[in-house]
């Protein structure tokens, strides 16, 4: 053990508001390091290239593949992952609204559609489908067909500000 | 740049088992597979100087690393295997953006394209270059990359861009552990793609880099930083620095970048078209740069082109002569996607395009 511990380096950062301590080899990006050092596993890694989005996070409010991003990045900065959207309130809008209108089928996508949508109405409370389409090219969805996600965007974005809106019918129940 | 045919660095193929040894993963039984990186140095200075200094101490393996949305995807796959890695991210330096249209901008290598894209002085002096900035990779990604980044990124190619079983499996190319380039195999030359989308404007509108490294800093044109060959892609040695980069002042010269791709989401680039025109006030053509991107492993300038253009007012005819000057110049290889003769087919289209943009009526 000795050995390894040499080989690891330690940083501490703000994760999910908490502050962490952590140790891992200098090497790790962060995606590993929040699965692998950390056991969070809300982070999914998908191409690990850059190229699906579904291991999006948040570093210091801003998104960021965390595939690309070495975990040594992370020191001094805050960090929120899927796992800190909830609040013991419930869930953040957002969630809530991906599940009620099928915006995650089998969900691999979501966490990182969930981090990047955040990033967007923080910026953006009252996005247009084009906004919310452009922010979120760099996220494949290989179940939903996009339509449901864009729709659980918009209406999250409603009911943070305090509106409500009336999905069209069969965005809910589907064609008669 | 030397060519490398070291073998396969420690750490492995690219995709291993994680943590084998540690305690917690065992336990848990969680051996994920997935792309990692393979071991490195890595140094983060918070100066120019003790950037330089770094790298001068680490020698030929040593590489810059920025937003690394370029170098960890070639590292995880060993195309790249620097051994010290000297990131540029916590340099203040390179993270501004000073001037304005009058005086000419400086950008720094290390602004990030979303902070270029949505600066206010860019977008109402330059609003080309925060346009073409745009049509690079996605808002996630643009948070990470740079404009330096952007600036060197790697040539890219079909047989390049591939993991290590893969190039392994066509045993390898001339770019990268092997002798042969497979587009062209009969070539001495490696014809991987100048795939950046800011490089052909940058070009066109005649910009200007400072590298700096401990010997001393100096300034080149863009145009001369580009070397016409996939592996060899740059005029500039491999421990200098890109500190910024200057865009000439607006005096009469407008500019365009037009984009063709597979998916308007995102992709890079297959083909860019980046012209300047600098007009006279009777409205007739004085100068003209036009670039093709995406075709060759350079940016490309067509001279024939230009001429066409220059003298006369921006007409159909002109544009049309131009057009056709780029179609018979642009010889792309069949190593991105899409056919190579509808590549270079859409330059008369892009070219149209581009130029029709610059008119005035
Ligand atoms: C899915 C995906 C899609 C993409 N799409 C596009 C696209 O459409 N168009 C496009 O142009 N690019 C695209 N890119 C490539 C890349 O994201 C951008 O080009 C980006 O601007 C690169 O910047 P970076 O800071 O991340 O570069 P890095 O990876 O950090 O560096 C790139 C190269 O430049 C060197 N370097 C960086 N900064 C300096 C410096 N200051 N001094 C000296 N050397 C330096 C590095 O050593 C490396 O060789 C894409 C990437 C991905 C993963
Ligand atoms: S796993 Fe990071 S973008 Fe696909
Ligand atoms: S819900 Fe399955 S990939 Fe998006």
């Amino acid at each position: 053990m000795p050995e390894r511990t040499k080989q690891k380096t330690h940083i501490e950062f703000t994760l999910n508001g908490e502050a962490v301590e952590v140790a891992f080899a200098p090497h790790k990006t962060l995606l590993e390091v929040l699965r692998e050092d950390l056991n969070l596993m809300g982070t999914k890694h998908g191409c690990e290239l850059g190229e699906c989005g579904t291991c999006a996070v948040l570093v210091n409010g801003r998104s960021a593949l965390s595939c690309l991003v070495l975990g040594l990045e992370a020191e001094g900065r805050s960090v929120e992952t899927v796992e800190g959207m909830a609040s013991p309130a419930g869930l953040h809008p957002l969630q809530e609204t991906f599940a009620d209108t099928g915006a995650a089928q089998c969900g691999y996508c979501t966490p990182g559609f969930l981090l990047v949508a955040k990033e967007l109405l923080a910026a953006n409370p009252r996005p247009t489908r084009e906004e919310i389409k452009e922010a979120l090219c760099g996220n494949l969805c290989r179940c939903t067909g996009y339509i449901k996600i864009y729709e659980a965007v918009e209406l999250a974005a409603a009911r943070m500000r305090g509106e409500e809106l009336e999905l069209p019918r069969e965005a809910v129940y589907g064609l008669d | 740049m030397k060519l490398s045919r070291a073998p396969l660095a420690e750490g492995g193929d690219g995709r291993e088992t994680a943590a084998r040894g540690d305690p917690f993963v065992k336990a848990r039984g969680i051996y994920t597979v997935m792309m990692r990186l393979p071991k490195f140095e890595y140094r983060v200075p918070r100066e120019i100087k003790d950037a330089a200094r770094m790298m001068a101490d680490a020698g030929p393996q040593g590489q810059f690393v920025a937003g690394g949305t370029d170098l960890y995807p070639n590292m995880k796959r060993r195309q790249q295997t620097p051994k010290t890695v000297i990131s540029v991210g916590r340099i203040a330096e390179l993270n501004r953006i000073e001037g304005d249209g009058e005086s000419g901008v400086r950008i720094g290598a290390g602004v990030s394209l979303t902070d270029l894209c949505e600066h206010p002085v860019v977008n109402r002096d330059y609003p080309m270059v925060a346009a073409a900035a745009r049509t690079i990779s996605t808002p996630v990604l643009r948070n990470m990359g740079t404009v330096g980044g952007n600036l060197l990124l790697d040539t890219r190619c079909n047989y390049y861009d591939q993991n290590y079983e893969w190039r392994k499996g066509v045993n390898f190319c001339m770019k990268k552990d092997g002798d042969v380039c497979w587009v062209a195999p009969r070539s001495s030359k490696c014809w991987a793609v100048q795939s950046a989308d800011l490089v052909p404007l940058m070009v066109a509108l005649g910009a200007r880099v400072r590298l700096v490294s401990t010997v001393g800093e100096r300034e080149v044109t863009a145009e001369g930083l580009y070397n016409d060959d996939g592996i060899d892609y740059l005029h500039k040695r491999p421990d200098e620095l890109l500190a910024d980069i200057r865009l000439p002042p607006l005096n009469g010269w407008r500019a365009v970048y037009r984009k063709l791709r597979r998916r308007d989401a995102f992709d890079f680039p297959v083909l860019g078209v980046a012209v300047r025109l600098d007009m006279g006030e009777d409205g007739t053509v004085k100068a003209a740069k036009l670039i093709l991107g995406g075709i060759a492993p350079a940016p490309l300038a067509v001279r024939e082109a230009e001429a066409a253009l220059v003298g006369a007012r921006l007409d159909p005819e002109r544009i049309a002569a131009a057009a056709e000057a780029c179609y018979v110049k642009a010889r792309p290889l069949d190593n991105t996607d899409f056919i190579m003769n509808w590549r270079k087919q859409m330059a008369r289209i892009y070219v149209t395009r581009a130029l029709e943009a610059l008119r005035d009526d």
